[in-house]
């Protein structure tokens, strides 16, 4: 995994943190057929960032605070070890655009 | 039971639609259109045997993107499109999609008309207090006092109560519930489907960038988190004292009862008006 690139970015107390650019939701859809959502290897949570208009819901009502906010509002992971599955950001995202779900 | 993913929902929407949807940031239409998919697929209805019918309205652009028998109709008029595909095809399950101004104001008497009649129909009723698509008009369901683009000094109305109308107009199945609530919200259009009779569930909704701006609610996460505080459960409203009622919305579901429905009330009547086996021969 170290090939992946990472960028320097700051959290919303103005801290430092890096985030790796390998959450991105893959997609593919054939005839009716979905054969696959998200890479489901490198984070517990998958942000479809096509699709996301950063509302900040997802961020507001996590209940264990894995997710934080970008500069611009967009959503990532933070703390991804926090993350107990709960799919309460599956449920509250008005665009599909996240997904917490287990395999 | 199967759990349903984020990957079922996607098998369910209209991927050659433009995505990500018109629906403005925050919206709550999206959590319902979700709600709405795993209540679908957890009930294991084929896609064929789901219509879903709506008028004009933000809430109504819903059947664009999902995969189903849909039907996006005139304003106001959902109800009555969706009686005439239920009295051709008894057994489809249709559901409406509409919202408060479509149902109360525009369709307020197809409304009451096929509650009335009871017919096997489930509304889901999406209020969010304002015309949002039109620009922002008051609409039955804003409270008094409160700022829309044609109240620029407060709204003097009294309020409509949605499950009352319902209730009154003799619908079998209400309910109320919250964007917030998804789960709930999931649980109650699930029963609405199932229960044979008219059904009609409410859901408060947030409308953070027209109904929220004028009003100064706060964005919609804010406006979500007054939903979770405000809308609360018969047996919490019952504890609170007088003084903090105001503003309360009760959730739950406010009626289940079983009456005669009407296309079997229909069939049965065209049964009985056909010419008997002996008749025929002559007797």
């Amino acid at each position: 995994m170290s090939e992946i690139p990472e960028k320097v970015i700051k959290n919303r107390d103005g801290q430092i943190i890096k985030e790796n650019e390998n959450v991105k939701l893959k997609m593919e859809v054939e005839k009716d057929e979905v054969k696959s959502v998200g890479d489901y290897n490198s984070s517990p949570v998958y942000i479809y960032h096509d699709w996301c208009v950063r509302c900040g819901i997802c961020v507001a009502f996590c209940p264990t605070g894995v997710l934080s906010r970008k500069s611009d509002g967009s959503p990532f992971v933070e703390f991804p070890e926090k993350c107990i599955h709960c799919e309460t950001c599956d449920r509250l995202c008005p665009n599909f655009a996240i997904t917490g779900a287990k395999k | 039971m199967e759990k349903i993913s984020q990957k079922t929902i996607h098998k369910y929407l209209r991927h050659n639609k433009h995505f990500p949807h018109v629906w403005c940031p925050g919206c709550s239409n999206g959590i319902v259109l979700g709600a709405t998919i795993r209540a679908v697929a957890e009930l294991g209805l084929k896609k064929d045997d789901v219509a879903m019918v709506s008028g004009i309205g933000c809430s109504s652009r819903m059947p664009v993107y999902v995969d189903l028998n849909t039907l996006h109709s005139v304003h106001g008029r959902a109800i009555a499109y969706a009686t005439g595909i239920k009295m051709v095809k008894p057994k489809m399950n249709v559901c409406i999609v509409t919202g408060d101004g479509d149902a109360t104001a525009i369709g307020g008497n197809h409304l009451i008309h096929a509650a009335r009649r009871n017919i096997d129909l489930t509304v889901i009723l999406i209020n969010n207090n304002i015309y949002g698509m039109t620009g922002g008009q008051f609409s039955p369901t804003t409270p008094t006092g409160d700022i829309a683009t044609t109240t620029p000094y407060g709204n003097i109305d009294p309020v409509f109560d949605i499950c009352e109308l319902a209730m009154g107009a003799g619908a079998t199945f209400v309910a109320r519930t919250s964007a917030y609530h998804a789960i709930e919200m999931k649980s109650f259009i699930k029963q609405a489907f199932v229960h044979d009779g008219f059904s009609l569930v409410e859901i408060i909704s947030a409308c953070p960038v027209i109904y929220g701006r004028l009003n100064r609610k706060g964005d919609a996460p804010e406006m979500m988190r007054n939903m979770k505080e405000n809308v609360i459960t018969a047996s919490a409203y019952e504890k609170l004292a007088p003084e903090n009622r105001e503003n309360k919305v009760i959730r739950g579901i406010l009626r289940n009862v079983d009456k005669p429905e009407y296309t079997k009330q229909y069939a049965k009547l065209v049964e009985s008006l056909k010419p008997k086996a002996e008749d025929s021969n002559g007797n």
